[in-house]
């Protein structure tokens, strides 16, 4: 897959498609992989990668990188031609100053997850069959690749591409995941089982802001949290309910526009799962609104900005608050 | 030598934690380690270093300094400093060690900053030698020794025992008030799981990585690098990297407005943020890429210049593994190398 991604891209910079790749650079070790711009075929020979471990989306990169002079190449994952799509229906990029190569995703690693189940001093790793056999300092380990697999690809909602000029490899289908089996556990618990799992993992934060930073839907010029002058601008938390509240806020704010793809959760250096709280508002609004996936396509009417009378009444807030 | 079996470690938890309040780094549910408060049953982590930092304990992320009371139109002051108990670090690494050393230069230096002095004379350091580098260690670039860490008192751990040497005066005294769990030994084997350990050393990925480039008197060649804009264009302008590192110490400090009176505060601060250093006239790093090469040139060319030469960062690698996008002081350095 990379060689073809390579040959193409380099195909596409000399016929002047394009005058630049986004893309991903390999790092010092198997995994740390960074989002990075490629102009010329000498920086891509020497550093563009695509494997195992490439899962940054760099959707949000093209709202700055669209409004350049020239057109660029981006290759994205299903997931991320959602978060493209989204992008394009609230006017936050360029459509056609971006040449979209759909490239399949089979799931990626996560190499937090790795070394959390105490593997140290890793060297290199490969995929054999259905495990990754991962060389270190101390031996060689071998896991299922599954289990250390990204929580976002674990659940993954589709292997569509939404959005294309090209295709690299078959595309895929709408998955029915099982994306809301933790949504309906957490709904399952009682209010203060929920509060307790919530305070557990939201207390944890050290409003660091990469969720918000990295999140595809989170595009605002000025963030109110980054603007002095908003008032609520703070890098101390008031109380110790602050951060609670900082994560469900955000989680509302990206309502109805978030499409799932998990990118909060990957770089969360807490591991807060945050993508619950979004994939609850999904859930709700597939069973208030009717079904609806954001960034799916460039120009249905969103359910939280569109108003029909089969909406549900405001009371559906106490209804479904009663224990 | 004092030593004591790894079975009775509890033993010496509840030795430690009977006489003043101890933290030790204990396995969270999703596999990180943290520092925790030690009460009965919990466990020492076998990682090899806690997510966040142990800087913490001396540098909190927020901490009241200060508080104004309004009435008519007197203000009053209120000293809300509070003398510190005292309390104990445990299984600190190498390099965590060596960044207390890093904040000491900044935190007391003239003029003191009381609130981290406080601390610093009420905290014991207990560290811990490493066995099982990381591929994300880089301590030795820094000339950090990970099997002779520093602190109050080190320790190594052997997989039987955990042998102690005090390696100052606090360090003693802390010992000596554990004489009823601790025993005399030689330190024989403690040579060899060195040794071991030095080899894995060499081995590791990073082990080249070298300091010979920067420095203070670097200072315009770095700066003026055309290689910042590269090496920023994908960074999130997240503080991750900022706060998991042990050595990060900006801070902002803001008032806060509780209906009747102020609460003047301090927070860390991240040189990654849009708002970093805003003063009245403005920002003076407008760009990320500005705020960007601010943070490696503060660990690899301003800190040296103010400091006889020491590097702002100690090889820890917890940057190399939070990175959202995996941009970090190792790339920049090498990014940055000069080839004699």
């Amino acid at each position: 897959m990379q060689e073809a991604m390579i040959a193409r891209a380099k195909e596409l910079l000399a016929d002047g498609t394009v005058n630049r790749v986004i893309g991903w650079k390999k790092g010092e070790f198997a995994y740390d992989i960074t989002p990075a711009i490629f102009e010329t075929p000498e920086e891509i020979n020497k550093d563009f990668v695509y494997d195992d471990f490439t899962a940054a989306n760099v959707s949000k990169y093209l709202v700055k990188e669209s409004r350049r002079e020239g057109k660029i190449l981006a290759f994205m994952k299903p997931c991320d031609t959602y978060s493209f799509n989204q992008l394009i229906k609230e006017h936050r990029v360029i459509r056609e100053n971006v040449y979209i190569i759909g490239i399949p995703s089979w799931g990626k690693l996560d190499a937090e997850k790795i070394k959390s189940m105490g593997v140290t001093g890793i060297l290199g790793a490969q995929r054999d069959g259905n495990d990754i056999k991962i060389s270190t300092l101390y031996g060689e380990e071998k896991l299922p690749f599954f289990d250390v697999m990204l929580e976002k690809c674990k659940s993954c909602k589709s292997k569509k591409h939404v959005i294309y000029d090209e295709l690299i490899g078959e595309d895929g289908e709408v998955i029915d995941s099982n994306r809301f089996d933790m949504v309906e556990q957490l709904e399952n618990m009682t209010a203060q089982e929920r509060y307790d799992f919530w305070r557990a993992q939201l207390s944890k934060c050290i409003r660091c802001n990469a969720c918000k930073n990295v999140c595809p839907a989170c595009t605002c010029e000025k963030c109110v949290f980054e603007n002095p002058a908003s008032g609520i601008e703070n890098k101390a938390a008031v109380d110790s309910f602050e951060e609670n509240m900082f994560h469900i806020i955000r989680a509302f704010h990206v309502a109805g526009r978030c499409t799932d793809c998990g990118e909060c959760s990957r770089v969360c250096p807490q591991n807060i799962p945050l993508h619950l709280l979004n994939r609850k508002f999904i859930k709700d609004i597939n069973l208030l609104y009717g079904e609806y996936q954001a960034g799916a396509d460039t120009t249905s009417r969103a359910p939280l900005t569109d108003y029909t009378q089969d909406d549900c009444e405001a009371s559906i807030v106490h209804e479904r608050g009663v224990e | 030598m004092l030593r004591i079996s790894i079975d009775k470690l509890d033993e010496l938890f509840e030795s430690i934690s009977a006489k003043q309040t101890l933290y030790i780094p204990t396995d969270r549910e999703d596999g990180a380690a943290e520092y925790k408060k030690y009460e009965s049953g919990i466990k020492l982590s076998g990682k090899l270093n806690t997510l966040r930092s142990a800087k913490d304990f001396f540098f909190p992320q927020t901490e009241n300094l200060v508080d104004f009371k309004m009435e008519g139109k007197t203000i009053e002051v209120i000293d809300t400093r509070e003398e510190s108990e005292d309390f104990v670090v445990f299984g600190v690494r190498a390099c965590d060690a060596r960044s207390f050393t890093i904040l000491d230069k900044v935190f007391l230096a003239d003029p003191v900053d009381s609130y981290y002095k406080n601390r610093r004379d009420h905290g014991t350091i207990v560290t811990m030698a490493c066995t099982r580098p990381a591929e994300t260690c880089f301590c030795q670039t820094f000339d950090i020794d990970p099997t002779a860490p520093e602190g109050d008192v080190a320790c190594w751990n052997d997989g039987k025992y955990i042998y102690f040497a005090w390696r100052n005066e606090k360090g003693e005294a802390f010992l000596d008030c554990l004489s009823d769990v601790l025993e005399d030994a030689e330190p024989e084997g403690i040579a060899e799981l060195n040794a071991k350990t030095k080899d894995i050393m060499k081995r590791l990925p990073l082990a080249d990585l070298s300091t010979d480039s920067f420095g203070g008197d670097r200072l315009m060649e770095h700066f003026n690098s055309e290689k910042w804009g590269e090496l920023s264009e994908s960074c999130i302008g997240c503080g991750t990297c900022t706060f998991v590192c042990p050595t990060c110490q900006c801070y902002d400090i803001k008032d806060f407005d509780t209906g009747h009176g102020i609460k003047r505060f301090r927070c860390w601060d991240s040189c990654m943020y849009s708002d970093f250093t805003k003063m009245a006239h403005g920002n003076p790093r407008l760009t990320q890429l500005e705020r960007f090469r601010q943070r490696f040139m503060h660990k690899l060319v301003y800190f040296p210049a103010n400091n006889n030469g020491e590097f702002g960062c100690v090889g820890c690698g917890r940057c190399l593994s939070k990175c959202p996008i995996s941009m970090n002081i190792v790339k920049v350095m090498k990014a940055l190398e000069v080839k004699e």
